[in-house]
């Protein structure tokens, strides 16, 4: 593969990447809302949306561990922590409230912020910039606790 | 509804896919987001965020629309922003990094990961919809 069409993968699949967000909903706060009431009128299709993914990831991510390097060469090196850590498990109930009172998850607050931009509409402009102070905060406190937390921990990026 | 959820999914995985077999990279985008803004090396992330921005510019030029109406005041959509992007970097993963890359990986972090945001969301739209908003 050439060096220029391996410089072109990140950026094309970025925009497979968004199309798919769009065309499946996954921007559309009120849907994501939807799916997440099952106990009200529960719209179950972006189930889907995770099933379609999954189904095409993990083939994907199988053959790659197995091989343990991409097509192109290149090595790749798979998160292989096991632990379940306290961090995992509060990082992920403080994402689940966020996501559940606003319907919106990292990768759709990227393009409405965008479309916002676009359109005049400031709210999730709005959304962007407090999803990035959310993160610029964990950055900053986790800095402050590497001083005292096991060394690296801070590093890790574990899946 | 139900057919372009499914062709959406399909191109996130592909997508996803794509950034593994070509780049050897994890398609997480709190991930992406998050190393950005701590300045760590990696322009690919920047090529990566570029192609999302121009999803929404093809879509539109295309006459089409990109759903994303926030229904909320701006302290709701300034608390629930600050606890995605902090619990998502907390958690190292959000739907797309542990749903989709690490469920396809069979981790088991991911695995519990994505059971709690999910539990945790469905009880914080149970709460604000049915608890709160009286049914």
């Amino acid at each position: 593969m050439s060096t220029t069409v391996r410089k072109a993968i990140p950026f094309v699949s970025g925009l497979i990447f968004g199309l798919g967000l769009i065309l499946s909903g996954m921007t559309d706060p009120q849907r994501i809302l939807a799916f997440l009431d099952v106990f009200g009128a529960w719209n179950p299709s972006m189930a889907l949306v995770m099933g379609g993914a999954i189904a095409v990831t993990l083939p994907a991510y199988t053959w790659v561990r197995l091989r343990g390097h991409s097509v192109a060469g290149v090595s790749v090196t798979l998160p292989d922590r096991k632990t379940i850590t306290p961090r995992l498990l509060v990082g992920s109930a403080l994402f689940g409230v966020g996501w559940g009172l606003s319907g919106v998850c990292p990768g759709p607050s990227i393009l409405i912020a965008a479309n916002g931009l676009l359109a005049g509409v400031w709210a999730p402009v709005l959304f962007l910039l407090s999803v990035i102070a959310g993160m610029l905060l964990y950055a900053a406190w986790s800095r402050r606790g590497s001083n005292v937390s096991v060394p690296g921990s801070a590093q890790t990026s574990g899946l | 509804m139900y057919l372009h959820a499914l062709e959406g999914g399909l191109l996130i995985g592909f997508a996803a896919s794509l950034l593994l077999f070509g780049s050897g990279q994890i398609a997480g985008i709190s991930g992406v987001l998050g190393s950005v803004l701590e300045r760590r090396p990696g322009a690919w992330r920047w090529a990566f965020l570029g192609g999302l921005v121009l999803a929404v510019l093809i879509v539109r030029l295309a006459g089409g629309a990109v759903p994303g109406q926030l229904a909320m005041g701006w302290p709701l959509i300034v608390g629930s922003g600050l606890l995605v992007g902090f619990g998502t970097r907390l958690g190292s993963g959000c739907t797309s990094g542990h749903g989709l890359c690490g469920m396809g990986n069979l981790s088991t972090r991911s695995l519990v990961a994505t059971l709690i945001f999910m539990l945790v969301a469905m009880i914080t739209v149970f709460v604000v919809r049915h608890l709160l908003a009286g049914g």
